[in-house]
């Protein structure tokens, strides 16, 4: 492991208005890693997502990534340093006017002055990787969730980034297809040398394939630890969330009034 | 308080509009100084051109024929109680190239290619493209608004000129070949009083101008869309509505400074 880690968060304190999101987060990412961001609906995990990525600021500490402040950064050095960086959407984010092909070409077409030749041959590399060489001259709207969801992450390392962030990459994906792109997450990252972060609910499917866990709940870290801390963990929160229980920390009520009164029923 | 509570709402309504403005017109400079990387890439200009400009063309051509001939008809019907009807070629000449041309010409651009605009660059944010891009570090303004807003900027005098040859067009239709009105006399009378720098130039000046009014709405509505289905339809109406009431607005103000007692 380096001893110079690739991202440090520290003390980052994030608020829509006069409504705090993060409170006092702190997290490293060492370069090799493949780090699991969990928490559920509305933690703020998909907030420091985007802090992580330059999109938005903190409202108080920094987030250094290869040693620079990501929010200090001017537009210029911002997008210098996204061309090291790839982001999987939710939904894969596929430009719809474009095919598998342009798509997966795009970074290197804009971002190099590399031959055609030469961009054909990575762009085949690139959708081999992921099992989907046969499908580049397909538009996104025929290819199937899953299918999308592999291409945008052949998109993702067009340029074989050093940090890449998945956003809830296992969402609405049939059993077959979450361990194809499961497998694929950690089988680049090994491959590319990268730094992986999956912001995701899904607690099975990422035990399996994460070096560490962070959970949020109200803007705060609950816990953090290796998967099989985790696993073991007592922390209410924690177990809540890792067997799927009902009852516990994380009500399952959306803070309401009397539920007779809403009713119109008097007692 | 229902008196205060209006105060309020139209204090927030002015506001939001103050806002808006200030803030279109900050993406208006930005689009203007992401253009140099735009042109650079020229090809994405020229797809959009075919797409705001060369699909636009069936409504322009058969929009400005009807127009044409219903100047033709009232025009003859009018100028035929002066015994002036040798006349004709002039009125649906300047009528079309002064006002028509220009101001029908935007008002169905921006129904066909403006509404387009706003709800394609609207999705493409609802589905997380601009942000995507962003993220690429491609600039979503260079890269995706800067083409669109070029194209309808140079689109829309083409397609004005279109209008007003295809209005003459169907002028002479029904002046000339059904009415029976001298053909001689339809084109030597719009020959001899159209003037090409006072009526052509100033219509297609006109043109250029509610191009650029109408594609800055455009892509602004579009960019600032809420990301839902609702925002983007919404955003379309916004687009067609404040597009066609600046075209009227401008042209208000454009005919006083070009025509006024001339």
């Amino acid at each position: 492991m380096s001893p110079q880690p690739l991202v440090e968060i520290r003390d980052v304190n994030f608020a829509y208005g006069s409504r705090p999101i993060l409170k006092g987060i702190n997290m490293t990412f060492h370069k090799g890693q493949v780090i699991a961001i969990m928490g559920g609906s509305g933690c703020g995990k998909s907030t420091l997502f985007r802090l992580i990525g330059g999109a938005i600021k903190p409202t108080r500490g920094e987030i250094k990534i290869d040693g620079q402040v990501i929010h200090k950064l001017d537009q210029h050095a911002l997008y210098a340093m996204r061309r090291k960086m790839g982001v999987l959407f939710q939904f894969g984010a596929l430009f719809t006017d474009m095919s598998v092909y342009d798509n997966v070409a795009f970074q290197m077409r804009e971002h190099t002055d590399l031959p055609e030749e030469i961009i054909h041959d990575l762009v085949m590399m690139k959708l081999h990787t992921v099992g989907l060489r046969g499908t580049h001259a397909l538009m996104p709207s025929e290819l199937s969730g899953g299918m999308a969801r592999r291409v945008a992450l052949a998109r993702t390392i067009a340029l074989d980034p050093m940090l890449i962030l998945y956003d809830e990459p296992f969402t609405g994906l049939d059993p077959i297809s979450l361990t194809v792109v499961g497998d694929s997450i950690r089988r680049l990252n090994s491959a590319l040398g990268a730094t992986s972060v999956v912001v995701t609910h899904d607690i099975q499917e990422s035990m399996k394939l994460v070096d560490y866990i962070y959970f949020i709940a109200d803007g705060v870290i609950a816990a953090e630890g290796t998967p099989d801390e985790i696993e073991a963990s007592k922390t209410p929160f924690v177990h809540q969330f890792v067997h799927g229980e009902r009852d516990g920390p994380v009500p399952f009520h959306y803070p309401a009034g009397n539920y007779m009164q809403d009713l119109g029923v008097s007692i | 308080m229902s008196v205060v509570n209006s105060v309020r709402n139209i204090g927030h309504a002015v506001i939001d509009a103050i806002w808006r403005i200030g803030y279109a017109t900050r993406f208006f400079t930005l689009i203007l100084l992401n253009s140099g990387s735009s042109f650079r890439r020229f090809r994405l200009t020229v797809k959009e051109l075919y797409f705001t400009g060369v699909m636009s063309l069936i409504i322009i051509l058969v929009a400005g024929l009807f127009v044409g001939i219903v100047l033709g008809l009232q025009g003859y019907e009018i100028l035929k109680r002066y015994g002036s009807e040798s006349a004709l070629g002039t009125l649906v000449a300047l009528s079309l190239l002064r006002e028509l041309g220009p101001v029908l010409a935007a008002l169905l651009f921006a129904g066909r290619a403006g509404s387009a605009m706003t709800a394609e660059i609207g999705l493409m944010k609802a589905s997380e493209q601009l942000a995507a891009m962003d993220m690429m570090a491609v600039s979503p303004i260079a890269r995706v608004v800067a083409p669109r807003f070029w194209a309808g900027v140079i689109s829309m005098p083409i397609l004005a000129t279109i209008f007003s040859v295809m209005g003459v067009f169907g002028g002479y239709l029904v002046g000339v070949i059904y009415i029976g009105v001298d053909e001689g006399s339809f084109w030597s009378q719009m020959q001899g009083s159209v003037e090409f720098q006072h009526d052509v130039l100033n219509g297609v000046f006109k043109s250029f101008v509610f191009g650029v009014a109408v594609t800055v709405i455009s892509v602004f509505e579009g960019f600032d869309a809420p990301p839902t289905a609702e925002g983007v339809s919404r955003a379309t109406t916004r687009t067609v509505v404040q597009s066609s009431l600046v075209i009227l607005l401008l042209d208000v103000v454009l005919t006083a400074f070009m025509f006024r007692g001339n």
